[in-house]
């Protein structure tokens, strides 16, 4: 009963305060309408038993939401997300979309004919949804994870304008790189 | 060596990390009059004297503020360190014994970024803004040496359980199996409390920074809750590293209580004895050398955990 409870309320927050996202006129308050919105699903999935997965949910969406405030804010079209905005363009259709997909999804989630539960909840629910959703495949999914690290970093590398040359001069010679910003190693 | 403490020690919680933050703040205090030339004994009183100030100073409005974030970012400082301190336990008892109470005391802790950056950009003030985000890079430079840090701690246990964590040091203190993990975590706490060093988000050449346009109740409440921080901070390296409760003598929670007053009064001396860091300096060193340091570090912490 109380479980229900707290995930109505949950439930309904997280879709409010996913609304509130585009009726509030400020970029920084929908960062955190948005952030609130992660944060009240992450009860859901601690209701769930995953409390692993609920802690980690509510550490990396703050942690990811405040890098992307940092972005969101330094790329609004107003100088630095100062003056009032909306995440709105094309009011009415964005509103019909939304509202007809979340209702989809909702069906979707109402009407389907869930499995009635056979057996007891395992002793430790994380390690059976990993179990469950890996299995077999750990390894591949670590490689894949390595793949994906390394995929960033040489993108990084390869947009980067600055490289050793633009560091220490044509020849390399130079003593210290000329950074923009310097470190704090002097290398 | 578990067990959730009853209910009412709740209440216990904010009692002991704020009389922990009053002893930060004093020493703070008796530390700078002494370097000033006054008697340091007067600094025992000044926190008081100083909130007392503040609570009868005019709270400042202005013009502009988002002040639902300002007020938030605040009042989310200490509500952050309380909540990270439901985990960490007083001898043998925490109110929360979390099977992921690791994990849960990191997510408080960057509680702390979203708090700060909203205080900088709730003043409508270009000072608190600047200041806000520098302790966002401030915590992109020091968090993942952290939690190395502390996956260290909890890889040498075997368990996110923190009490598991104080189980495992009944041989070896973790400080000594993993002396750099322990630095690193110090330094990090320094950084997350933005004290000594790490203070530049509100730094004096930021006129104040995030903390800017604060006046009156709302900077007292900054103010209480970063010593606070400090103290649940250094609350949280005693089970990490320093075996929590295990001592001669004395019964477990009186060990916590010393080990924990030891742990803030090394951060507050060190707050008051470093320069200040740059953080265009401190993310290189971050990057290039922490993190490099706390992985070698969780290497050898799992090479150990292999062959025991």
């Amino acid at each position: 009963m109380t479980e229900t409870v707290v995930f109505a309320v949950c439930a309904v927050c997280a879709v409010a305060s996913g609304a509130a996202v585009f009726v509030v006129d400020s970029m920084a308050r929908a960062t955190f309408a948005l952030l609130a919105s992660f944060l009240l699903t992450a009860a859901a999935i601690l209701l769930l038993g995953l409390s692993y997965l609920g802690v980690l949910v509510v550490l990396m969406m703050i942690m990811e939401m405040m890098v992307m405030a940092v972005f969101m804010i330094m790329y609004m079209m107003n100088p630095a997300g100062l003056m009032p905005m909306t995440m709105v363009h094309n009011k009415a259709g964005s509103l019909v979309v939304s509202v007809g997909v979340f209702l989809l999804l909702a069906a979707g989630a109402v009407f389907v004919p869930w499995p009635e539960r056979t057996g007891e909840p395992p002793a430790d629910p994380t390690l059976a949804l990993g179990e469950a959703v890996m299995g077999e495949h750990m390894l591949v999914m670590m490689l894949v994870g390595l793949v994906l690290f390394a995929t960033m970093v040489a993108a990084t590398v390869l947009t980067t304008h600055r490289g050793r040359y633009e560091r220490y001069g044509d020849d390399l010679r130079r003593e210290s790189p000329d950074d923009p910003i310097g470190g704090g190693l002097d290398r | 060596m578990s067990g959730a403490a009853p209910l009412w020690t709740v209440l216990l919680v904010p009692v002991l990390l704020f009389a922990f933050g009053y002893g930060a703040a004093a020493g703070t205090a008796a530390l700078r009059a002494r370097a000033a030339g006054t008697a340091p004994a007067a600094g025992l009183t000044a926190p008081a004297r100083e909130s007392a100030r503040l609570l009868v100073q005019r709270r400042r409005t202005i013009p502009g503020a988002d002040t639902l974030l300002w007020r938030l970012g605040g009042a989310l400082v200490p509500v952050a360190a309380v909540l990270a301190a439901l985990v960490v336990p007083l001898g043998s008892m925490a109110v929360g014994d979390l099977s992921v109470g690791v994990v849960w005391f990191n997510a408080m802790e960057v509680v702390l970024w979203a708090a700060l950056w909203m205080l900088g950009w709730g003043a409508d003030s270009a000072w608190g803004l600047v200041g806000g985000y520098r302790f966002l890079v401030q915590g992109l430079s020091y968090e993942l040496p952290h939690m190395f840090a502390l996956t260290a701690a909890a890889l040498g246990a075997g368990s996110l359980r923190v009490s598991d964590v104080v189980a495992a040091q009944e041989q070896v203190w973790f400080a000594v199996l993993m002396p750099a993990a322990f630095a690193v975590y110090l330094v990090s706490a320094l950084a997350m409390a933005f004290w000594g060093p790490f203070g530049t988000p509100v730094g004096r050449d930021l006129a104040g920074g995030a903390a800017a346009e604060l006046s009156g109740v709302d900077l007292l409440v900054l103010r209480a809750g970063r010593y606070v921080f400090l103290a649940v901070v250094a609350a949280m390296a005693v089970p990490l590293f320093l075996g929590g409760g295990a001592g001669p003598l004395l019964p477990g929670w009186a060990w916590t209580l010393v080990k924990t007053a030891g742990v803030v009064a090394l951060l507050v001396w060190l707050g008051h004895r470093l320069p200040a860091v740059r953080m265009d300096r401190f993310t290189e060193v971050g990057w290039v050398v922490l993190v490099p340091v706390t992985l070698l570090q969780v290497l050898v912490v799992a090479v150990f955990v292999l062959t025991r």
